[in-house]
């Protein structure tokens, strides 16, 4: 039975500005990925990725194209309507972390728990798995400051899945980290990929970081140039 | 929604207690300086006004020297008064009026107090009213007699808060009077004197048997209360020409002595507090204007982050007005916190600097809504309006602010 795909893309164009200023990012993308999947979208700074990616990620809306998300027309929702999506199917991850500041890492857990209306016993209790889960369990009460970018990416990661998404966004997740504690964090995603069965979709430019996902798609000048399995299992 | 968004502002108040507290003491600072201001400005007209209606209307004061120069000028004497009563047209009654200094004891209890001879007219010229018993006549004031009327300050110090002391006799130095009447309270005078704190007694016993009979010229000062729509111009000048001639001045010679119009130190008095009131008030305006750019100040410098945490927020699944509701209610709290500690702070202030400077606290709820309106406004539209503007973004705008 062929699985249903989680993402279908369709003729997608993203085009910046207008008139003679007008920059087109994306030239009519067709991109299919099922649940499941661990994804690697690669490519040189300017090709596009960034853009597919805050696309697939309900950030950004595209200029023409269809891109369904378990079959929802996501060009058709309006802010408010992907957010809510976003609340409660996806989780973000990304290069400079963002958590809040002067926010322990309980608190910043916790973020999307409060906009789910989740009560506080559950919110503590879900956010304190999330945190062990990333190997994390003794970070609770520390801010961002006390923590190394290594820590950090953990906390989001937790933030990311502690509402329990079935696709993880990850953008560019070990652009400030070193080669040690981007395997750390690599290990953690394909983790969760492959125990858990959360998908994860993944922009990087980095070869070394690329090979822990299951399939790696290249774009460049705004199209798909390539897109190969690995033989990851 | 409204509990969720109520939750997330107090969080993220106390997490940025720095942030929060400079936001509110902008507001605390601007409400209380324009409270206390203009509080204390209306108290003052307040009491200035009471001052002008104890003084009493229309009246002339005629006093030796030159305006606080009164050392070793010649003073007055009976017959200038009795001049000045027979010879100035347009005059109701002139009081003629000695001071002396000394302590009054009746029992084990004294008090060093202001001994005032005058006459009867005295009574209704500097616009005293009775609280218990009678003024002395003018026949007590022709014989001499031992009595006398006693301020508030003086039978609490002497007989105690509500003891009738009509009939007692005080003692001061080798003379006994007995109290025939207790004036109305008057309370503070113009230089924060007790008004309440005096004995009065008729002129000719004062002179008689306190200050002596030594020299003539035992009148301090005269009051003179004139006919109501006359000029008192007019009356200033002729008493001017007539005590000049009295005390025998050349032409090229100065007044020693001067005549003083309550109606013109009045108006300068109430005039100036006028001014002053409005000078208060334009600094508590500054105050309020630097107070509100503190607020924005802080607000604008933290935009960045705050732009950066509305990214956050809506890229981990918030609405748009789920965050601008956080942003309202975070501005509306620290605003109405500030506006309340502020108004709180300037009730100390106005309680204190009142009892400080002399004048009545009067409570005014006008100027405490409108100050406390003004900066609350400020707040909450200086922390609402970056937030309504980040959270008009795209998330990853929001998220790639720097």
């Amino acid at each position: 039975m062929p699985q249903q795909a989680l993402i279908d893309l369709r003729g997608i164009t993203k085009t910046y500005g207008s008139g003679d200023a007008a920059f087109e990012a994306l030239c009519g993308i067709d991109l299919t990925i099922t649940r499941g999947e661990f994804v690697a979208v690669m490519g040189p700074s300017g090709s596009g990725k960034s853009t597919l990616m805050n696309l697939l990620g309900c950030l950004d809306t595209p200029t023409s194209g269809s891109y369904s998300f378990q079959g929802i027309r996501v060009e058709t929702l309006n802010q408010d309507q992907r957010s809510l999506l976003r609340r409660h199917a996806l989780g973000f991850i990304f290069q400079g972390f963002n958590l809040l500041a002067r926010t322990s890492a309980l608190e910043n857990v916790e973020l999307p728990l409060l906009y789910r209306g989740y009560p506080r016993k559950q919110r503590h209790q879900l956010a304190r798995a999330a945190l062990a889960s990333v190997g994390l369990p003794d970070k609770e009460r520390n801010t961002p400051a006390e923590l190394s970018g290594g820590q950090q990416q953990r906390v989001a990661i937790a933030r990311a899945i502690v509402t329990n998404p079935h696709t993880l966004f990850a953008d560019e997740p070990t652009g400030n980290l070193d080669s040690k504690t981007t395997r750390g964090i690599m290990q953690l995603l394909r983790h969760l990929n492959s125990d858990l069965g959360i998908t994860v979709i993944m922009v990087t430019h980095e070869d070394s970081v690329a090979t822990y996902a299951r399939r790696i798609i290249h774009v460049m000048d705004g199209l798909i140039e390539a897109d190969e399995e690995t033989d990851n299992l | 929604m409204f509990l969720n968004a109520f939750m997330i502002a107090l969080r993220e108040i106390r997490r940025n207690l720095t942030r929060a507290f400079l936001t509110v003491l902008g507001i605390v600072i601007g409400v209380a300086a324009v409270v206390t201001m203009v509080t204390l400005g209306r108290g003052a007209t307040v009491a200035v006004k009471a001052q002008i209606s104890n003084l009493g209307s229309n009246l002339l004061i005629l006093r030796p020297g030159q305006g606080w120069h009164t050392w070793g000028v010649a003073q007055f004497s009976q017959t200038d008064v009795q001049a000045i009563r027979e010879q100035v047209s347009g005059i109701h009654a002139v009081s003629p009026f000695g001071y002396a200094n000394a302590p009054a004891i009746y029992l084990e209890n004294a008090r060093n107090t202001d001994i005032q001879g005058t006459s009867a007219d005295y009574f209704s010229i500097a616009n005293w009213k009775l609280s218990l018993g009678r003024f002395f006549t003018e026949a007590e004031v022709v014989e001499g007699a031992a009595v006398c009327v006693i301020g508030e300050t003086i039978r609490k110090e002497l007989f105690g808060k509500d003891v009738d002391p009509t009939g007692k006799k005080i003692r001061i130095k080798s003379m006994s009077l007995e109290v025939v009447g207790v004036t109305a309270v008057k309370g503070q005078g113009g230089f924060g004197d007790d008004l309440d704190d005096n004995i009065i007694t008729p002129i000719t016993t004062l002179r008689r048997r306190l200050t002596g009979r030594g020299s003539k010229q035992n009148v301090n000062q005269v009051m003179i209360s004139c006919q109501d729509g006359y000029p008192t111009a007019h009356i200033v000048a002729e008493i001017t020409s007539l005590m000049r001639e009295r005390r025998g001045l050349t032409r090229n010679e100065q007044n020693n002595f001067s005549v003083f119009d309550s109606l013109q130190l009045a108006d300068a008095i109430s005039s100036s507090t006028k001014v002053m009131t409005s000078l208060l008030g334009a600094v508590a305006g500054v105050s309020l204007l630097v107070g509100g750019i503190g607020i924005m100040n802080i607000m604008l410098v933290s935009v960045t982050e705050r732009t950066r945490e509305i990214g956050i927020r809506l890229a981990i699944g918030a609405r748009a007005r789920e965050v601008l509701l956080q942003f309202l209610v975070e501005a509306v709290t620290l605003s109405c916190v500030g506006g309340v500690c502020g108004i709180i702070l300037a009730y100390g202030l106005c309680v204190t600097l009142a009892e400080v400077v002399g004048a009545p606290f009067l409570f005014d709820p006008k100027i405490n809504v409108i100050a406390f309106i003004f900066s609350a406004a400020i707040g909450i539209v200086f922390g609402f309006m970056p937030a309504r503007r980040a959270a008009a973004l795209d998330p990853i705008d929001a998220l790639r602010h720097e």
